[in-house]
């Protein structure tokens, strides 16, 4: 085959012959990925302002000016967590559920109008910060959004619809899961919602644990809900209180725009500073801290499985630790208030330091099971699948201490707001921990996904792995020195003042962005062009299901909305 | 083994967390490798409950370690009950500084507690060295009690090193903290002098 015919054509990938639920899956997926080139772009821009003023900087002047640099940093995480990481988990968790439960997704129309939402709500936000320069970070610390002298409002009032929208398409996708996941259908027929309520919740882990300690039977042999079912239970959850706080912060500032274009301002005042920090990072912390990890342990228990074709180990303590996990989540978020000295002594002692200290114990609990899960299996052939995750693994290895470090009341006096925070932390936890794992998912699901297209260069998708984690980690080490240095995270700096560590993080950047062109070509390669586009075409196959006989999307099914 | 100042607590860090990283990395590829081999043995077995117990260790010893290496932190938690040497208060309001003085003089060992009310938005207070690292940093919070006083951001802090040190806000508060061509203008040169002590730190 010509080059040009695999570029239209792709390997052997056929749009028309895969069902609704492989395609909606796909179309956020598509959609994830795009924005993650965007969400790099954007990286770069930012790492080589940071860089300064020196020869061979290609970037243009614009760029160097705080309206727009800033622009930049407030839609940066917007585009990267929801844009891309929401959009590529929760394509994945819409196919994982009714493949793993043997039943139909609850609405395939739902599932379509989740990525439309957020793809939407993602790009109303980015234009907010383009075009009026809407700039006060995603931490929207009260009332620097509703700062009507340095902003101007139709730029806050459109950045808010943008972050509603995502909201409003993550509240559907979590109707649909839970929907799924309940329905009385196919091998949950006879059970309960009790029953599915308490294996969801892990508690039946949590009595079996009990009962062997007692010498008892065990509560149940087989619990209603596989393990990686659970985790999507538990740490959606976290991403509800999550939406809702996101939502009602929202609300709030959307509510002073609004008076304020109207010519009848209200007092900014009247809210709280810390109050409303607290709030809002209970909500935001339940991101990071709540269905991150439990989202990712969830997924290395199932890749973990999926590539021994063994059952996990120790798997009643990880359906326990689960639940553990997300009551933790609920109750770290003042280790983000340290530096706040009205915050009381005893919430950063207890909130902001020993119950953080928690996730330590959580989080090595999921890479201990998951290593020896691997382990017992061995010998283990290196696929592209196993490699991502135990980059993944790496990526949260190095991570979750350096987050652990820094969650303390004298480190936090030294190192809170500069590049440590973000660098070593937040990137090396999303770019190598959080992506190697979703890669390594990806590739699992490839062949079910597009009904097993052949990948068109297992030698780019090696190239691929390493840039993306040599580039991550070396990213991430370099910020996370300068944030040592005494660097800003959300600080202007255009002479270069940390220079060489920001030359270093903008080369290693610059192989995260070639990583994404090489995976991205890769891709497209495999499925083609027409491939590419027929993804966003009807599905002729109605099929709300993967593997089973049942399989049309149940939403007017009377009963299964029993 | 104390901590004089945050410059021996950071490259301390340094080391520590260096080490640390190297090592996870190595014994990951090591796992990797390993997995793929038929006769692999396992070099060391760990018992399930004594790594629960290694985690517990690291993460409630690794706070109980910096109470007591780093000065700071039970001076933060017992401020109220400490009297200081010398106290500075001033205001932040539109990314100014109100009623900072041109130059602090602070004799080596002092401890000194600065008072920082924000009028508007939320701003950060951090001193930092020439050489741009930090010495230390708190978050200003605007807001009243309900008499309309405006809430406190006080910190205490004991000064160890000679050094000169700069002043600006560490939480963005907004793109007018700078000029177009990016100046940061909230940046004090030289703020905070700091004499008498020996070359190592300390009293002389």
């Amino acid at each position: 085959m010509s080059y040009i015919d695999t570029l239209i054509n792709g390997t052997n990938f056929d749009h028309k012959s895969i069902n609704a639920l492989q395609k909606v899956t796909l179309r956020a997926v598509v959609m994830a990925f795009l924005f993650y080139g965007l969400v790099a772009i954007e990286g770069m821009i930012m790492r080589l302002v940071e860089v300064g003023h020196v020869p061979l900087n290609p970037l243009p002047e614009q760029f160097f000016h705080p309206e727009h640099f800033f622009s930049i940093m407030t839609v940066h995480p917007i585009v990267g967590i929801f844009g891309s990481t929401y959009q590529l988990v929760f394509g994945a968790f819409t196919f994982l559920v009714p493949y793993l439960t043997k039943k139909p997704l609850y609405s395939v129309k739902l599932a379509n109008w989740t990525w439309i939402l957020i793809t939407l709500g993602t790009a109303l936000a980015w234009v907010a910060a383009f075009v009026w320069q809407y700039a006060p970070l995603y931490t929207l610390y009260w009332p620097l959004p509703a700062d009507t002298h340095q902003f101007k409002v139709i730029g806050g009032i459109v950045f808010i619809i943008g972050v509603a929208l995502i909201m409003i398409g993550t509240l559907g996708f979590i109707y649909n899961i839970y929907a799924t996941i309940f329905a009385r259908v196919g091998i949950h027929k006879n059970k309960t919602t009790k029953e599915l309520l308490i294996s969801g919740f892990g508690i039946d882990g949590f009595l079996n644990l009990i009962n062997k300690l007692r010498g008892k039977q065990p509560y149940t042999k087989e619990p209603a809900l596989a393990l990686p079912v659970v985790a999507i239970f538990r740490g959606t959850v976290d991403t509800f209180l999550d939406a809702l706080v996101i939502l009602g912060a929202g609300i709030l500032i959307l509510v002073y725009l609004v008076f304020d274009a109207s010519g009848h301002a209200l007092d900014v005042t009247a809210i709280d500073a810390l109050l409303y920090k607290n709030f809002f990072w209970w909500g935001l912390d339940l991101v990071a801290d709540g269905l991150v990890l439990i989202y990712v342990a969830g997924s290395w228990y199932l890749l973990a499985t999926l590539i021994t074709g063994q059952k996990l180990f120790m798997e009643n303590v990880a359906r326990a630790a689960l639940m553990l996990e997300l009551l933790v989540s609920w109750m770290v978020w003042s280790h983000h208030l340290l530096g706040d000295q009205g915050q009381p002594e005893m919430m950063k002692l207890i909130s902001g330091e020993m119950v953080t200290a928690f996730e330590l114990l959580t989080q090595g609990l999921a890479l201990f099971i998951t290593l020896v899960t691997l382990w017992k299996a061995r010998p283990l052939k290196m696929t592209m699948e196993l490699k991502y995750l135990l980059g993944g693994l790496v990526g949260f290895g190095l991570a979750v201490p350096a987050a652990i470090i820094q969650a303390d009341m004298g480190m936090n006096r030294v190192l809170h707001n500069t590049q440590w925070i973000i660098g070593a932390h937040v990137h090396i936890a999303l770019i190598v921990g959080l992506y190697m794992t979703l890669y390594s998912a990806l590739y699992v699901l490839w062949p079910l996904v597009t009904n097993n297209t052949k990948l068109y260069s297992h030698k780019l998708a090696n190239t691929h792995f390493w840039l993306h984690l040599i580039g991550g980690i070396g990213m991430g080490a370099f910020m996370g020195m300068a944030g040592l240095d005494g660097m800003l995270r959300r600080h202007l700096y255009v002479d270069g003042q940390f220079n060489p560590d920001m030359i270093f993080a903008a080369i290693f950047g610059t192989m995260l962005l070639v990583a994404w062109a090489v995976f991205l070509y890769n891709i497209i390669m495999s499925v083609g062009i027409k491939g590419l586009i027929g993804i966003f075409l009807p599905a002729k196959d109605a099929t709300a299901s993967y593997g089973i006989e049942e399989e049309l999307e149940p939403a007017d099914d009377p009963a299964f909305a029993q | 083994m104390t901590f004089t100042n945050s410059a021996e607590l950071l490259s301390f860090h340094w080391v520590a967390y260096s080490i640390y990283a190297a090592m996870i990395i190595s014994v990951v590829a090591w796992f990797g490798y390993n997995l793929t081999k038929k006769d692999a043995k396992s070099v060391f077995r760990i018992p399930f409950y004594w790594y629960m117990a290694f985690l517990v260790a690291g993460g409630v010893g690794h706070h109980i370690f910096t109470y007591n290496t780093i000065p700071w932190v039970s001076q933060d938690i017992d401020r109220h009950n400490i009297t200081p040497d010398a106290k500075y208060e001033f205001a932040i309001q539109n990314h100014k500084w109100i009623g900072l003085p041109k130059q602090i003089v602070i004799q080596c060992g002092q401890t000194v507690e600065f008072d920082v009310h924000s009028k508007d938005l939320v701003y950060g207070f951090g001193l930092f060295r020439q050489d741009g690292s930090m010495v230390m940093q708190m978050q200003v919070n605007p807001g009243t009690d309900v008499n309309g006083i405006l809430d406190s951001n006080d910190i205490l802090w004991t000064f160890n090193h000679n050094g000169v040190f700069d002043l600006t806000s560490t939480e963005y508060s907004g793109p007018r903290q700078y000029s177009e061509d990016g100046k940061d203008l909230m940046l004090v040169k030289d703020f905070v002098k700091v004499v008498g002590c020996k070359d190592n730190g300390g009293i002389q």
